[in-house]
């Protein structure tokens, strides 16, 4: 072989020599145009807005108005407790579904079926007008009152948002809970765990890590649905802009103060939900990676 | 029943659909002893060893481990199904280790082997931790404690589920082919483990296709074909001068 190789010697002619060339990358012509077309684009949309008709000082002056901010605290409340509802619901509801009762997982089924199926206003205002069919609630004997006393904006809105949200999030729960391989279930069973604690201990930590993700989609779409209350006169962010604008007229100037204030929220929580994510993602080689 | 016996399995019967998994299979294995039960693939070794700690329900017959019948209550002339919880006590002093491991992914080593003895037994964190240390230098693994199943090889992987299976204080521990997922360097660490585990008096029941550890270990063996129990005696007997013609065929075609 090296006898070979000294036979033959490579001829270096000028011809391969390229080590001295300058390297020119490729242009990406198409890519520059498309981006000066978009470019363009935007300066004449933050043209449009600047000469629009627009009272900036509307903008700040409600900004941070005593109004808006009680709006705001109201919809982060109502997220909160239409979201709690809606987990809690999801998990019972999920459990239910993968459960060997028959009876226990076709009420399951038809739970999703039904509160999927209808829109989430028109929920609202079911639960709303619930008074209209029982104008009184109670167990016959031991205690009764007026619905209209009990199914206030808040409550009726809490309803609505977390009975339909419990059904999403249901198949977002099962999703998880098939995500856990069955080994598991078993290590557990062989450890003397019983239902309960291997659900608790075991399976939904594993499967939180499958849910988080879909969780905080709905957790962020919630912070948004919440606008609906306002159709019930709710006190959330939009309904105070609303009742600002009918007395100033000032409509646009509004929504934007009401629009700065979800996009404030939802980033917080895309921040928030990326470190959750990384703390139920631990043991798990590609989460660590990507970290 | 003889006092020194600790699982006794009597007549067992399994049935998925139509097909027989085990046809009236019977076992008893002595306490402090290792019984290995072998076979070709869908023998029905692994739903046997299923059956004692109730991963599997049998359609008849019984087992009993230390005097008591598993998964029954029996009052006058009729059997009662137990309740989960009691199922679940049943378990607690029977340990399984599995072909693929089944270490909790999101516990590391240490937390794996305490998450029995404090969740389930209601031990001190301290104490267990203490104890949880031991059982995984026991199996070589003192430095990884602190480490995630996914930063450990199979072998470790497997010695940490029997440092977990340990963790319960078992008084018998079953083993569903625990070398059979492994890279073949990394068997003899596990087995290893599994002799010192014997050699302290552990009863075990192993489900295995490693002769040679059957050969230098068990007490009894037991080759299982088609859902029967086709021979069952001392390993030595068994091993080197089978009764059964298809025993000696499956060893020799194991060892060839």
């Amino acid at each position: 072989m090296t006898t070979a190789t000294t036979a033959l010697p490579i001829a270096v002619d000028q011809q391969y020599e390229i080590a001295h060339l300058k390297l020119v990358p490729k242009r990406h012509v198409g890519r520059m145009i498309a981006a000066t077309v978009v470019l363009a684009l935007l300066a004449a949309l933050v043209r449009a807005f600047s000469v629009g008709q627009i009272e900036w000082s509307y903008v700040s002056q409600f900004l941070f108005s005593p109004a808006i901010l009680a709006g705001l605290y109201n919809t982060l409340v109502m997220t909160v407790a239409a979201m709690t509802l809606g987990i809690v619901l999801g998990v019972v509801i999920a459990i239910m579904r993968i459960s060997g009762n028959p009876v226990l997982s076709s009420i399951a089924i038809g739970y999703v079926w039904v509160f999927r199926g209808a829109p989430a206003l028109l929920q609202l205002m079911l639960w709303f007008n619930l008074a209209l069919i029982f104008p009184t609630m109670g167990i016959p004997g031991l205690f009764e009152f007026r619905t209209v006393d009990i199914m206030t904006p808040f409550v009726a809105a809490v309803l609505g948002l977390g009975i339909s949200q419990g059904a999403y999030t249901s198949e977002v729960v099962r999703s998880g809970l098939l995500s856990v391989d069955s080994g598991q279930y078993e290590a557990a069973r062989t450890i003397g765990m019983t239902q309960m604690k291997m659900l608790r201990r075991i399976v939904l930590p594993q499967a939180m890590r499958v849910m988080v993700p879909p969780i905080g989609n709905e957790v962020i779409g919630m912070v948004k649905l919440t606008s609906l209350a306002s159709v019930i006169q709710y006190s959330e962010i939009l309904h105070n802009a609303q009742i600002i604008y009918f007395a100033n007229t000032r409509v646009l100037e509004l929504l934007l103060v009401a629009s700065f204030w979800y996009l404030f929220v939802v980033s917080l929580l895309s921040v928030g939900q990326h470190y959750i994510e990384r703390y139920f993602g631990r043991g798990s080689k590609s989460i660590r990676s990507a970290v | 029943m003889s006092k020194n016996i600790l699982v006794k399995a009597i007549d067992v019967t399994k049935n998925y659909g139509h097909f027989c998994a085990l046809d009236k299979v019977s076992l008893e294995v002595t306490r402090g002893e290792v019984c290995c039960i072998i076979g070709p693939s869908g023998s029905g070794k692994s739903t046997l060893l299923r059956c004692i700690n109730l991963l599997e329900r049998m359609d008849g017959g019984g087992i009993w481990v230390n005097d008591e019948l598993v998964g029954y209550r029996r009052e006058g002339d009729n059997l009662y199904q137990i309740s989960d919880v009691e199922i679940s006590r049943q378990r607690r002093r029977i340990g399984m280790v599995f072909q693929r491991f089944n270490l909790f992914p999101h516990m590391t080593a240490l937390e794996n082997v305490i998450e029995g003895p404090v969740h389930v037994l209601g031990e001190q964190v301290k104490d267990a931790e203490e104890r949880g240390r031991t059982l995984l230098e026991r199996v070589g693994l003192a430095e990884k404690a602190n480490h995630y199943p996914s930063e450990l090889s199979g072998g470790q992987q497997q010695r940490v589920a029997i440092a977990r299976a340990m963790g319960m204080r078992p008084n018998l521990i079953l083993f569903d082919e625990p070398t059979s997922a492994l890279d073949p360097e990394l068997v003899s660490e596990v087995l290893d483990v599994m002799k010192d585990l014997a050699a302290s008096g552990m009863t075990m029941i192993v489900v295995t296709h490693e002769l040679g550890f059957a050969r230098n270990v068990a007490n009894t063996v037991a080759f299982m074909e088609a859902g029967k129990m086709v021979e069952f005696g001392l390993a030595s007997e068994v091993l080197s001068a089978p009764k059964s013609a298809r025993t000696a065929e499956f060893i020799k075609a194991v060892h060839s």
